[in-house]
């Protein structure tokens, strides 16, 4: 279902059947996908709709399995990302990786810095010239400051200017909009407008499909590693978009069950962290689902953070069961009964080099222990009895979780969290990244637990995801609370709305 | 176009607040710390002793770091990408005690082909330390703690217990540490000539400035196609180069080497590098930073003589210098990160 | 890989006979989860080789048939309670190292508090204080050099490796300042005993006796205690560590006070041993101690390693300089052996990986897409690499 695109005969770069796979995992299956010099080609899906692998092998990290990569209709290998960098192919992260010690000018030129007769780097034109470049592109950012302490927009910024710098002719902004504020997205995109006209060709990854028809001339659309389509933004509405990217009606998704609620357990009042979040207020109550939905950086892991003890808020209360407590630690956090299954399951979910028994034991060491001495048998039967509970698939316990699949590694984290019998769960993220089929088991287990009578505070980009889960959703926009709805209210646009901080002003 | 022109407002408000001078200013704080804590030191030890502030001794003090301060240079370098040698000590014993060897042996051998010989030597050394490092995976810290003991044992393998004298060696051999030049020993001008050349180089070169680089995020220096391989190498080689050239002069200046020689100098020199505030985790830093770290640490040593405290607090300082060097490094990091993120906030 | 747990060495095997008790699975799982970098780089190798204490193992048996062949005296009973003796302060310091070192941090400051302990329990024996009281004081100022060591790390956040290069120089000079190059040996034979003497009708030295104790128990705090578990927590992912409600700091703090602790009591040993409080006691004993760790198969980045691993080493290490020195070689050159074992003990599986890495990938180019998908080994290895790189460049 391709549409060929007007712009001209052969594309700039072109992705043909290609296919990759991550052990038991099928990333990418037979994808096309081709950018023109001067357009704006929108990829879209969901989280693990295989964006991100599509990105990396078009940035020389990972090589495909089959399938071919054409450079203006010749076929290519990319070996590393030096060699896609210099077949004038450059990615803009987001969250970019520049050198912190080293000042903007540098780490522009860094590697092919301009040098004079005598084979020595001739700083004076360096500064100017990426100087000029900046404010060729509209901006002007002191040349001479350290990128440490730059903004993740400013640091972007530099990104974009190193790739001019190297006469990029394909720039990939994978998700570059996730951590910028409105106004920051605005300038962005007056700078992408800018190199469109320079007849860049520009892949532009994204979730936000606001920014998605504001921006872009076509359109593709991957959903389990496969595309659905490729047509020019104009063909499709928003709607059609989304109906590509999930492929089913929102309802059979994954439906909450009824579950009486009960009281309040959890009080959050005018919870303030400088700089991260302000008065910050809700309730709690058992056996509900809260969903707190936002853009990423609108500070809601910030919120569950202060939660669990691992960051300080400055003022504001925490109340449980009515009662104001300080909570300084995750272990004072866990002696109230609060879990939290964080955001990024490898760096703190999980020790991955740990067995399944092990970590799910992690957090319950003292109750499986004598004279502190671990037994055993009492461990692994804790284990075991979590790991069916969860139907944790792909190893013995005694096997490493390194090696088992994403969703299954979420329930072994899920599993080490309920080992703690909390009464209060929050759940930052718990989908992302891993397959359809486990983030559907995933959702029963959260719906049973809440019925169960646990507390949860559901923490999700995925708006899908926070409608169909959620008793109430709380928005949060740039800090602070941007609106709640139950569950009858809540709908796509409302939440979008508030989570954009538009819903208090004229629509645009 | 409305939103892009209050964005270059902005910016050109924020360039302002932070502009170049601040940048320059803040990035030599160490520099000028260092400066401070040399005035003080200066100005207390004079009130107590008239000796202290005397040209004689100024000479003495920079005598006294100059070998020092060429092995220094190299492990800047090598801390710059996130390494560190800690076998420099051993390196240069052992060039010490072959040079003055060969020199017992075979008098009539040009002073000129020692110099090479012992920085081949060390190259050589160096070159064995890097390939460890960069193609083997081994840690730095743990492939040279390693051969921080191999090279120590190799020499003293060969040295079998003998030693050399200086009635063994020529003399013109000797002239390389006593020699004067306009006036000021030729030890001084080696250490300032090598500190310059390599203070020059990495400014001046990609390959300097992709030192920096690579210590400061390895990852983006991947993405940037930089070679972690190669420059690794080069800095292991350069180390052992001009710890081979420092361990000519050290022939020269002991006069009398056997297979002890510079035992324990890795620590100093780890020390004044540290103390000039290159960022032990890589990235940051300067040579000039690590003259002045070795410049203070040879004074503090100085001053105690003159004062006639006792010498044996000299290692008591060295270590407590380290720690008051990292500490401060720490804080000032965090201050600054503070400063700039508070600067760009509107 | 899984049946790597029944090739474990028999001999000094401390855990498996603690779990002896318990069901064949719960021994695997121990055994599995404690596989190094180095063993899985191992896995493709013959059965019985596939365990880093087996290697060791090997290695201490080739170190043994050296030491006879070297010299005739190397297999008399004294000779071995000679050897013992002569590693005892690098064995206390190197139980302690091992816990730090699996936990991500290093202590290189533990000869110099050996010696700071060392000259003042001299100095303060030699002004009258009793011999008693004068050990409490030095174990106690023992702690308290671990306490500055681990503040600075815990409170300050500065990296292990500089700040106790920093009190390895301190300490040090501290003990100059004490003692300058005086000497205290004139200690009574009922301390110098300790240090000379053995247990009654046998040649075994008593300070051995000390180590066997204190072997056994920080094999049962590394590998049964819930102290343990953290400790591998805390040095395989620390931040996973703080999350599960783990309290981070104060388990390393309480590592260094440990390390602190131990190296006094070494200090405590070594003055008994040879009569001798001086300044320069045990200069440079930290290279040998973190060499004795790292050989024994224990991760520099932390997460990974055994005390039976390390105990083995510590024999290899102490043959090896006796059977050396039977044979008038020097301890300068006996360095080389020493220090070409440390590169190796790292190099030797990073080749063998590497290799293995080649193949696999030349395997996975051959066989096609289908097969990549299944042989899971390739992914976890690269996402372990990198998880290694992360953890390196902080």
């Amino acid at each position: 279902m391709e549409i060929a695109a007007p712009q001209a005969a052969v594309p700039v770069i072109e992705l043909v059947g290609v296919s990759k796979s991550f052990g038991a995992i099928q990333a990418l299956k037979e994808v096309d996908l081709s950018l023109y010099a001067g357009e704006v080609h929108a990829l879209v899906g969901e989280n693990g709709a295989g964006k991100s692998t599509l990105v990396k092998i078009l940035a020389g990290v990972h090589r495909p399995d089959r399938g071919l990569l054409k450079i203006n209709g010749e076929a290519v290998e990319l070996r590393s990302p030096a060699q896609a960098q210099a077949a004038g192919i450059a990615v803009i992260h987001q969250e970019p990786t520049l050198f912190p010690d080293l000042d903007v000018a540098e780490n522009v030129f860094m590697g092919h810095q301009p040098r004079d007769r005598l084979g020595r780097i001739d700083w004076r034109r360096m500064y100017r010239e990426v100087d000029q470049l900046l404010q060729s592109l509209g901006v002007e950012l002191n040349v001479y400051l350290p990128v440490r302490g730059l903004s993740v927009a400013d640091r972007q910024l530099v990104e974009i200017a190193r790739a001019l710098s190297q006469d990029a002719r394909v720039l990939i902004m994978d998700e570059p909009t996730a951590s910028l504020s409105p106004r920051e997205v605005d300038d962005l995109f007056g700078i992408v407008e800018q190199l469109r006209a320079r007849q860049v060709a520009i892949l532009f990854v994204s979730h936000r499909l606001e920014e998605v028809f504001r921006l872009a001339s076509r359109v593709t659309v991957l959903r389990d590693g496969q595309r659905v389509i490729t047509a020019p933004a104009q063909v499709l509405t928003p709607e059609e978009t989304i109906r590509h990217m999930v492929g089913r009606e929102l309802a059979a998704l994954f439906p909450k069950e009824e579950a009486a609620i009960g009281d309040v357990v959890l009080e959050v009042r005018h919870l303030t962290r400088a700089g991260v979040f302000r008065d910050v207020s809700f309730q709690l109550r058992r056996g509900e689902i809260l969903g707190l939905a936002g853009l990423v950086g609108a500070g809601r892991t910030e919120v569950a953070r202060v939660l669990f003890g691992i960051d300080q808020a400055e003022s504001g209360e925490i109340l449980i069961d009515g009662r104001v407590v300080a909570i300084r630690s995750p272990r004072d956090a866990m002696r109230y009964g609060i879990a939290y299954v964080p955001e990024d399951r490898h760096q703190q979910g999980l020790i991955l080099d740990f067995s399944i028994a092990k970590n799910i034991t992690l957090s319950i060491l003292q109750r499986i222990a004598r004279f502190s001495l671990v037994r055993s048998r009492q461990e692994l039967k804790i284990a075991a009895d979590y790991a069916e509970r969860l139907r944790v698939r792909g190893g013995r316990l005694t096997q490493p979780v390194r090696a088992l699949s994403g969703g299954n590694q979420q329930k072994v984290v899920l599993g080490k969290w309920l080992a703690t019998e909390p009464r209060i769960l929050i759940l930052d993220e718990p989908t992302r990244g891993i397959d359809i089929g486990a983030k559907a088991e995933v959702h029963r287990i959260i719906s049973e637990l809440a019925a169960r009578g646990l507390a949860i505070l559901l923490i999700s980009s995925e708006l899908p995801e926070i409608l169909a889960m959620s008793d109430r959703v709380l928005v949060m926009h740039e800090g602070r609370v941007s609106g709640l709805f139950s569950r009858a209210e809540a709908d796509q646009e409302k939440v979008m709305l508030a989570a954009t901080g538009q819903n208090s002003r004229e629509s645009r | 176009m409305s939103t892009t022109t209050t964005r270059v407002e902005e910016t050109r408000w924020r360039t302002r607040l932070g502009g170049k001078r601040f940048v320059a200013l803040v990035s030599r704080v160490r520099e000028l710390g260092l400066i401070v804590v040399l005035l003080l030191i200066i100005a207390l030890v004079s009130l107590q002793t008239p000796r202290f502030l005397t040209p004689g001794n100024f000479e003495q003090i920079l005598l006294s770091i100059a070998i020092l301060a060429i092995v220094a240079v190299g492990e800047t370098m090598v801390i710059l990408t996130r390494n560190v040698d800690l076998s420099v000590g051993s390196m240069v014993g052992m060039t010490a005690f072959v040079c003055a060897d060969v020199l017992k042996n075979h008098p009539q051998t040009p002073v000129m082909l020692i110099i090479v010989l012992g920085c081949a030597l060390g190259a050589m050394l160096g070159a064995v330390n890097g390939l460890i490092v960069a193609l083997g995976r081994v840690p730095a810290i743990v492939a040279t703690l390693g051969t921080l003991y191999l090279y120590r044992g190799l020499d003293s393998y060969i040295a079998g217990g003998t030693q050399v004298s200086a009635y063994d060696v020529p003399d013109s051999f000797l002239a390389l540490a006593t020699t004067h030049v306009l006036g000021i020993p030729a030890l001084i001008l080696f250490a300032a000539a090598i500190a310059l050349i390599f203070a020059y180089l990495l400014r001046t070169t990609r390959a300097g400035r992709e030192l920096y680089a690579l210590g400061s995020n390895p990852d983006a220096a991947r993405l940037a196609g930089l070679h972690r391989e190669r420059l690794i190498l080069l800095t292991f080689l350069l180390s052992g180069l001009l710890s081979g050239f420092a361990g000519v002069l050290w022939g020269a200046r002991f006069a009398t080497v056997d297979s002890g020689a510079a035992t324990g100098l890795e620590l100093q020199v780890v020390a004044a590098v540290v103390v000039g505030g290159v960022n032990i985790f890589g990235g940051s830093g300067t040579i000039l930073g690590a003259m002045l770290g070795a410049i203070v640490l040879g004074t503090i040593d100085n001053a105690l003589t003159l004062l006639k405290l006792s010498q044996f607090w000299l290692q008591a300082i060295d270590g407590a210098a380290i720690l008051a060097a990292v500490t401060l490094d720490a804080l000032i990091t965090r201050w600054l990160q503070r400063r700039l993120v508070s600067g760009r906030q509107r | 890989m899984s049946d790597s747990s029944e090739v474990k060495p028999p001999a000094l095997d401390l855990e498996a006979s603690a779990t002896a008790a318990s069901p064949s699975a719960p021994a695997v799982e121990l055994r599995r989860t404690r596989v190094t970098a180095s063993e899985r780089a191992l896995a493709h190798l013959p059965g019985w080789l596939r365990s880093w204490e087996a290697l060791l193992l090997v290695l201490l048996l080739l170190s043994l048939v050296l030491g006879s062949t070297l010299s005739p005296y190397f297999l008399s009973a004294s000779n071995f309670s000679l050897l013992i003796s002569d590693m005892m302060e690098k064995a206390l310091m190197a139980l302690t190292m091992t816990l730090i070192v699996i936990a991500g941090e290093i202590d290189l400051s533990v000869a110099s508090v050996l010696g700071l302990a060392s000259v003042v329990l001299g100095y303060t024996w030699s002004h009258g204080l009793a011999l008693g009281l004068a050990i409490a004081l030095v174990l106690l100022l023992g702690a308290f050099c671990g306490l500055v060591n681990g503040l600075a790390v815990t409170r300050l956040s500065l990296p292990s490796l500089v700040v106790t290069l920093g009190t390895l120089a301190l300490f040090r000079g501290l003990a100059y300042v004490v003692m300058g190059d005086q000497a205290v040996s004139n200690f009574p034979p009922a301390f110098t005993n300790f240090g000379f003497g053995t247990v009654p009708g046998t040649l075994i030295p008593w300070p051995f006796v000390l180590f066997i104790v204190l072997a056994l128990l920080f094999s049962l705090l590394l590998h049964r205690s819930t102290l343990g578990r953290q400790i591998y927590a805390i040095g395989s992912n620390k931040e996973a560590a703080r999350f599960a409600g783990i309290r981070v700091d104060n388990i390393k703090l309480l590592l260094f006070v440990l390390s602190g602790l131990m190296a006094a009591l070494a200090g405590v040993v070594f003055t008994a041993r040879f009569s001798n409080a001086r300044a320069d006691n045990a200069l440079g004993f930290e290279l040998d101690v973190v060499t004795i760790v790292l050989l024994g198969g224990v991760n520099i980045f932390g997460g990974s390693g055994s005390l039976p691993g390390v105990v083995l080493s510590l024999l290899i290490i102490g043959v090896l300089r006796n059977a050396l020195s039977l044979a008038d070689i020097s301890g300068d050159i006996q360095n080389i052996a020493v220090g070409a074992l440390l590169i190796l003990s790292v190099l030797g599986p990073n080749v063998v990986r590497r290799l293995q890495e080649a193949a696999s990938r030349r395997h996975a180019a051959e066989a096609g897409p289908g097969r990549l998908a299944r042989s899971a080994r390739s992914v976890p290895a690269e996402v372990g690499a990198s998880a290694r790189e992360r953890e390196t460049s902080h």
